[in-house]
């Protein structure tokens, strides 16, 4: 037992560091530390640094371009690039469909896929959900049905984050009516601007358009598209899911936000004394800080004890309940922490470009928002109450 | 005791709930929301020829003296529609300042016009530094002639964008958070000097900052007696936190129904999800908060008019701390339940959400009256 870093272990965080500090661009850091606004070009401008960097899928076979970092080097990549501010990785393409192309793919469709994902080409978003089809997500309609080389696809899919941007989508899809639901569902490919295809945004309580509908109406998608076997996509699916779970602890977010939360704490007042010192509020800070400690050696332990055997199972459900636990924890103090300016709701405030006069603080403006937006985290990604079905029943045997 | 409403009292919820259903659909409620002024004119002038306007003030103004249970009838129909007129703001508390301590010429000046609704009035108590601290206060009014001289700002005045007449605290005399040397100035929301800046707040209403620069009033403008308004800040803002506390259990009341019907008609695995136990608990303990926010408003109102003294405080206080808890919990916990759709802006359910947070951040939140519960503990 060390909990220390080890020599290397600490080489490596400084080779991190130092390419933070010369390669992140301040403009995008500044955004991300004072939540604004982020757009699809800064996005795609920080991927490309990653990219050439060789970090951008650091979790692929190093084959197709991924580095073989270990649990501990992950966390210190994890906790190092969310201090510093970069943005954290739409995780749709490299996160998430690639993991399923390289494990369940043809070797056509890693050729071709999985440079796209690198290069920026494919933006891709997730079609899971449907209007009936949420936490039960083996009960989803979207049908296709197989005439000579295309599947031709009629549904919709619901939530889908980010699909305003994305050229491409992974959608779970009904091929066979007659078995249970789970054993009738494919994972298919579908380039965003076949026809057929539309797009309703979905604006969420805090204003936003981040989500959004997509309507499938006669869309013609290739068979060499689907992934896998047809039929098989379940397994895919969840596959995915432990894959997602994983990143949805947020572990170096947490902490990111936590030292935003004091900053700002030690910059507002209450009885003339910053608020940070204040005893009530000192120990609200406190408690998650001391929650998020643990957390973050639960996250560690849980991921070095399976690494070797794979992905996280079961347990992946416990670390995403107790980390967007932390995360909420974490917005609601800031919230709180700025008093009655967390009324205000002020828009142009939340621009990089803002030039006026700020409210209040310079970064109170985002901060209702945030909290309102975050309440997402315990709802999507298999909401907190399916994942702790999934640990009484996969862990407990309950 | 005696838990029901008399029957005048009972009417005048009715009337206010009749009202509110027929002109404050949520699909209005965004549009009213959207506009300049933030809420609905029209609906405003119907609170006045109604007389709702008037229900705090004696008769000669149109009212019938109505007391903290009849502020609370209005309010929680409020409440349950949403309703973004500035009512709480103008008619509980300006209105209350005014009817406290201003002289028979200021009350003469004022009051009809705040009672019909014609006149709109903004309590600006609040500074930026202050934490809810009403008596922290920085803005310094001057003596200058045979009157005064103000320079400071105010913060977060919900309604402020709209108002005719602020009502402002300042200091006469004193250290920044003395309860002695506060003194209250009615001003006129368009004189020399007064800037305010407007904006939308995330709830859906509009609010302002107040800048004051050297604005200059006489001395008729002096609200009581000089350097001794702490006391009536006080009372009033009991007031207006037993009228926040009666909102407030309006949207809960609207939240709960929301949320149990969706859980009786959203289907997943094949049945209504009101089926798993861990939702049926949670919708349990919303409930439960419900109640324990409703048993807290009703005490609140029946303390809003009664004689100042610690027990009335530690009342207030401890209304507030249970509607900010209890507002929360049921926010937080509806939204859970509904899933994606709960955050949606389209549909109601997410505005009462904001709103229940948002009133845990206006007249102290939860800590602000902990602490001041905890500071007047009685022993024994
Ligand atoms: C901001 C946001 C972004 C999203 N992005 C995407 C995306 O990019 N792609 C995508 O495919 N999906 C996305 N989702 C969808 C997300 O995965 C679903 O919202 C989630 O699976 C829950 O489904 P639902 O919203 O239909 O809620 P429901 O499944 O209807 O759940 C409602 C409530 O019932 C509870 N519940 C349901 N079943 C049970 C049970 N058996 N036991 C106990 N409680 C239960 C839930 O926990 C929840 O509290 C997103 C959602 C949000 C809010
Ligand atoms: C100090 C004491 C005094 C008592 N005095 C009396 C007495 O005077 N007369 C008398 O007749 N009995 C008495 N009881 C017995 C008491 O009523 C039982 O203990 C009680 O009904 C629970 O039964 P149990 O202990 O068998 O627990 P169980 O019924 O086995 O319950 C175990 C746990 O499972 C939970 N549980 C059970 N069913 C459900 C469900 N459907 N959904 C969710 N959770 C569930 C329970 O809440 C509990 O947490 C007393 C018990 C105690 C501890």
């Amino acid at each position: 037992m060390n909990m220390n870093y080890t020599a290397e272990e600490l080489a490596f965080r400084d080779e991190v560091r130092a390419f933070l500090d010369e390669k992140l661009p301040a403009d995008i850091a500044a955004k991300v530390k004072g939540f604004r606004k982020m757009t699809k070009e800064d996005h795609q401008r920080w991927q490309k640094i990653l990219v050439d960097q060789g970090w951008y899928a650091s979790h692929w076979p190093e084959e197709y371009g991924g580095v073989k970092w270990t649990p501990v080097q992950k966390h210190i990549w994890d906790e190092e690039s969310c201090a510093y501010g970069a943005p954290r990785t739409v995780p749709f393409g490299v996160n998430m469909v690639a993991p399923v192309i390289i494990k369940f793919g043809t070797e056509e469709q890693k050729q071709y896929y999985l440079p796209k994902i690198l290069s920026g080409e494919h933006w891709w978003c997730q079609g899971y959900s449907e209007p009936g089809a949420g936490s039960d997500l083996a009960s989803l309609k979207t049908r296709a049905v197989r005439d000579g080389d295309h599947y031709i696809v009629n549904g919709q899919k619901t939530w889908t984050t980010l699909g305003q941007h994305a050229n491409m989508i992974f959608c779970l899809v009904r091929t066979n009516t007659e078995v249970k639901n789970q054993e009738g569902i494919s994972f298919l490919l579908i380039d965003m601007n076949t026809p057929g295809i539309s797009v309703r945004p979905i604006i969420t309580l805090d204003g936003e358009h981040e989500v959004n509908e997509v309507f499938f109406q006669d869309v013609k998608v290739p068979v060499e598209n689907l992934v896998g076997e047809e039929d098989k996509g379940w397994t895919y699916a969840k596959y995915l899911l432990t894959y997602e779970r994983t990143g949805l602890a947020g572990i170096g977010m947490s902490k990111a936000a936590l030292t935003h939360l004091k900053e700002l704490a030690s910059r507002r007042l209450k009885n003339g004394k910053p608020l940070l010192e204040d005893p009530t509020f000192g120990q609200r800070i406190a408690k998650v800080e001391i929650d998020l400690m643990a957390a973050t050696i639960s996250n560690l332990r849980i991921i070095a004890a399976v690494e070797g055997g794979g992905v996280p199972g079961a347990e992946s459900s416990m670390l995403k309940v107790k980390g967007t636990e932390i995360r909420q924890a974490i917005n609601d103090l800031a919230r709180r922490a700025i008093g009655p300016y967390a009324l205000p709701f002020i828009e142009e405030e939340m621009s990089l470009d803002y030039e006026g006069e700020f409210l209040s603080d310079e970064n109170a403006a985002p901060l209702s928002a945030q909290y309102f937006n975050n309440r997402k985290l315990s709802i999507f990604g298999g909401s907190n109450e399916i994942q702790k079905n999934i640990v009484s029943k996969m862990i407990l045997g309950l | 005791m005696d838990f029901t409403l008399s029957e005048e009292q009972q009417m005048l919820q009715d009337t206010v709930a009749r009202l509110v259903r027929g002109e404050y659909s949520f699909e209005k409620r965004l549009e009213f929301s959207e506009t300049e002024l933030g809420f609905s004119e029209d609906f405003w002038k119907q609170l006045g020829e109604l007389g709702l306007t008037a229900v705090p003030f004696p008769e000669e103004l149109g009212g019938f003296g109505g007391g903290g249970v009849e502020i609370q009838s209005v309010m929680t129909e409020l409440g349950r529609g949403l309703c973004l007129e500035p009512y709480m703001q103008s008619v509980v508390f300006g209105g209350g300042i005014l009817s406290q301590a201003g002289n028979d010429a200021q009350k003469e000046k004022y009051l009809e016009g705040v009672a019909s609704g014609e006149l709109k009035v903004a309590a600006a108590l609040q500074e930026p530094q202050a934490f809810y601290n009403q008596n922290e206060v920085e803005t310094r009014a001057e003596k200058s002639g045979d009157g005064y001289t103000l320079s400071g700002r105010k913060a977060v005045v919900i309604g402020g964008h709209c108002a005719d007449v602020f009502i402002v605290s300042a200091r006469t005399s004193g250290d920044v958070r003395d309860a002695d040397g506060i003194s209250l100035f009615a001003i006129d929301a368009n004189a020399e000097g007064v800037e305010r800046r407007s904006y939308p707040t995330i709830d859906g209403a509009k609010g302002c900052d107040v800048f004051l620069d050297n604005v200059k009033v006489g001395a008729d403008a002096l609200l009581g007696e000089e350097g001794k308004a702490a006391d009536v800040i006080e009372y009033q803002t009991g007031r207006a936190i037993a009228a926040l506390c009666a909102e407030a259990v309006g949207c809960m009341e609207e939240a709960n129904e929301l949320t149990l019907e969706y859980l009786k008609q959203r289907k997943q695995f094949g049945v209504p999800i009101g089926k798993f136990q861990v939702l049926q608990h949670r919708m349990v303990d919303m409930m439960s908060e419900l109640e324990q926010a409703r048993s807290m408003a009703i005490l609140a109102a029946s303390y809003a008019d009664a004689e100042q003294n610690d027990e009335r405080r530690r009342t207030l206080a401890a209304a507030k701390s249970v509607i900010n808890r209890a507002g929360h919990f049921i926010s937080e916990s509806g939204i859970q339940m509904h899933g994606g759709i709960g955050m949606t802006w389209e549909y109601s359910f997410a505005h009462y959400a904001k709103r229940l947070v948002m009133i845990g951040h206006q007249l102290g939140d939860d800590d602000f009256h902990l602490e001041r519960y905890a500071s007047l503990l009685e022993a024994s």
